[in-house]
């Protein structure tokens, strides 16, 4: 275990260090340069002595190759360098928005597994009911409709329909952006909480981000219930004489969990994607949104300085859910996963 | 050492006996068309494909026109309204069933025809081969989809051709791990050892016995892909790297939309419904062909 463990460790790092050089390379063959970008700004002309100078600071002039190794030797030093087209610090961007997607993402992960596993119990369950039929089209659907359109028929149901036509001030939500600190908006509890007004902010970007992944999570713990509900344990409680309740939440959703974490595990991927689109669909200040203007810039510092702390994010929590599966189901032999 | 016990060695996909003289073919479509989902699924496709080839004959205005209407609500004139320069919001959500078409069909064929060589080549030969082609679809799979393809696109261009391109090279990886793995199981079972003891060579045996087999996952596979290839485009058109102005991509007609939602919520719905009822039909076909290729159906 523990030789597993190091090994997939260590393999994060070449992972991390390749995709990131690929990012760094890809943007060297980008049309556009960034001097004139940082010296100018927009479609204005920009002033030749500043391009100069702003080669110079930067060291744009220098061959691909010396700037790739000064790019990676501060990079170790957890120097992620200035953003091109503000000048501050990518550290200081990273902590700012990397607060505001957790908040973001916190809340979606939670209501992606009340909402997901407790529909899928249900409808596995009770087989055939309404809630079982609905689920099973709902999660057809929301798995075709773009999120970026889910969040605008939110947005203008929930927000904008509400605000133009009268109804009760507690049924207002906020259509787009971060309710900005001691704007008597109220602020963030322990990181994540929202008090005051906070929460009308929140809520729409939580949903639509939770929307997608809720509804894989739903289907996976149906068909996992389903397959668990037959097992020979079952039989065995039931004949015990255990309360139905009992037996399905101890002995089957226990049981039926090992899958469903691994999709919560990988959908992070697909989390962190759609927070890009999320993001910027409410305006919402996080590491997605800034990541699309970032590129959109061609902000190279911003770019690579965030998108390594979320590959590294990424590679971590996927390893730690590896670890996790072996721990909830002895079966697993982890020096084995890797061949399969 | 797998045990022979002198029993025929029968390949997986064709399972006929004499008292069954169907066609494989019509066998295929009995089984696909108990799912009624996935029928109707079919029935959207050729009624989008028709769409598709006949746009000029359905639209009644030029695309690339504008009226003198601008942000114009559905009305007998404009059936789903106009955009903000004034262009009729339903001929350019029929013409965009071509260029979706065009993205979700050409990106998969690329996808697939990599990610079959790449996953074949890996499963087959393993060892080193193997151990570096997993680690080069690790790299890519640890970078944000959306991000990786946001960079490529800025780089490549953004005209439709590029797009196809650039959805090809990035939707390969999950191909190839399925190809891989599905070749894993395959080459060790008996029909294939027996092919080798016949002396047969690797690529006799690759392409004749193991990849017919190891293609049916695909087959539904790349079904949804063409529906994921379809929502990946509106989402790079969403971010403004997709095809630009003048070309009536569903993506995009939300991206200019977008603003106007308090006054001209039609802008973003009538595009927004067109891409979710096409992926969902590809994404219920995909469901039928896997269930109807499923050996275990039979």
């Amino acid at each position: 275990m523990a030789s597993y463990v190091i090994r997939r460790l260590l393999l994060i790092v070449p992972t991390v260090f390749f995709a990131i050089s690929f990012l760094f390379l890809l943007f060297f063959v980008l049309p556009g340069d960034p001097a004139n970008l940082l010296a100018g700004g927009g479609d204005r002309i920009p002033n030749p002595i500043r391009v100069e100078q702003v080669n110079d600071k930067y060291g744009l002039d220098d061959p691909i190759a010396t700037q790739f190794v000064n790019y990676w030797k501060r990079t170790l030093t957890w120097d992620l360098g200035e953003s091109f087209a503000t000048g501050r610090s990518v550290n200081e961007i990273l902590g700012d928005r990397a607060k505001n997607s957790l908040r973001l993402g916190v809340w979606a992960i939670i209501a992606e597994v009340l909402i997901g596993i407790g529909i899928g119990v249900y409808s596995a369950i009770r087989r055939g009911s309404w809630v079982d039929k609905l689920s099973t089209v709902g999660t057809a659907v929301l798995s075709a409709v773009p999120i970026f359109v889910l969040g605008y028929a939110f947005q203008y149901w929930f927000a904008v329909y509400p605000n133009t036509h009268d109804w009760p001030q507690w049924a207002r939500l906020r259509t787009s952006q971060i309710g900005p600190p001691g704007s008597g908006d109220g602020s963030w509890f322990l990181f994540f909480i929202p008090t005051g007004e906070q929460w009308r902010y929140v809520v729409l970007p939580a949903l639509t981000m939770a929307a997608v992944s809720t509804a894989l999570v739903a289907r996976l713990t149906r068909s996992s219930m389903l397959g668990v509900l037959d097992a020979d344990y079952m039989r065995t409680a039931r004949s015990k004489g255990l309360d139905e309740r009992r037996i399905v939440l101890r002995h089957g959703v226990r049981n039926a969990m090992l899958p469903v974490i691994t999709l919560i595990g990988l959908d992070l991927g697909a989390v962190i994607g759609a927070a890009v689109l999320i993001e910027t669909v409410f305006s919402w200040p996080g590491l997605g949104s800034t990541i699309a203007n970032a590129v959109e810039d061609r902000d190279l510092p911003v770019v690579l300085g965030l998108t390594l702390v979320v590959v590294l994010v990424y590679s971590i929590v996927n390893l730690a859910i590896d670890i996790s599966y072996a721990w909830f189901d002895p079966r697993v032999r982890l020096a084995k996963r890797d061949d399969t | 050492m797998a045990i022979l016990d002198g029993g025929p060695t029968q390949p997986v996909s064709t399972v006929t006996s004499a008292s069954d003289r169907r066609s494989p073919a019509y066998d295929f479509w009995r089984r696909f068309s108990r799912n009624k989902l996935a029928v109707l699924g079919l029935c959207f496709l050729v009624f989008l494909i028709l769409t598709a080839l006949f746009a000029p004959l359905i639209a009644p205005f030029e695309p690339r026109d504008r009226g003198d209407v601008f942000r114009g609500g559905p009305s007998r004139h404009n059936y789903f309204g106009t955009d903000i320069i004034g262009r009729d919001v339903f001929s350019r959500v029929v013409y965009g069933a071509r260029v979706s078409l065009k993205i979700g069909i050409g990106a998969t064929t690329i996808a697939l025809v990599i990610g079959v060589v790449f996953g074949a080549i890996a499963g087959f030969f393993g060892g080193w081969i193997d151990t570096l082609l997993m680690r080069v679809t690790d790299i890519f799979l640890a970078i944000p989809y959306i991000v990786l393809a946001v960079a490529i696109a800025s780089v490549f261009g953004r005209s439709e051709n590029s797009i196809v391109l650039v959805l090809g090279v990035t939707g390969w990886l999950g191909v190839s791990r399925i190809v891989r793995s599905s070749l894993l199981s395959l080459k060790e079972l008996e029909y294939v050892e027996a092919a080798r003891s016949l002396g047969f060579s690797r690529t006799r045996i690759i392409t004749r016995h193991i990849l017919p087999n190891a293609l049916e996952p695909i087959v539904a596979f790349g079904a949804i892909t063409v529906g994921s290839a379809i929502l990946a485009e509106a989402a790079l058109s969403f971010l403004g790297v997709g095809p630009q102005d003048p070309t009536p991509a569903w993506g995009l007609m939300i991206f200019q939309g977008r603003g106007d939602l308090a006054d001209a919520p039609h802008l973003v719905l009538f595009p927004g419904l067109a891409i979710s009822l096409t992926v969902l039909s590809f994404q219920l076909i995909g469901d039928g062909l896997r269930d109807a290729l499923d050996p275990k159906q039979r």
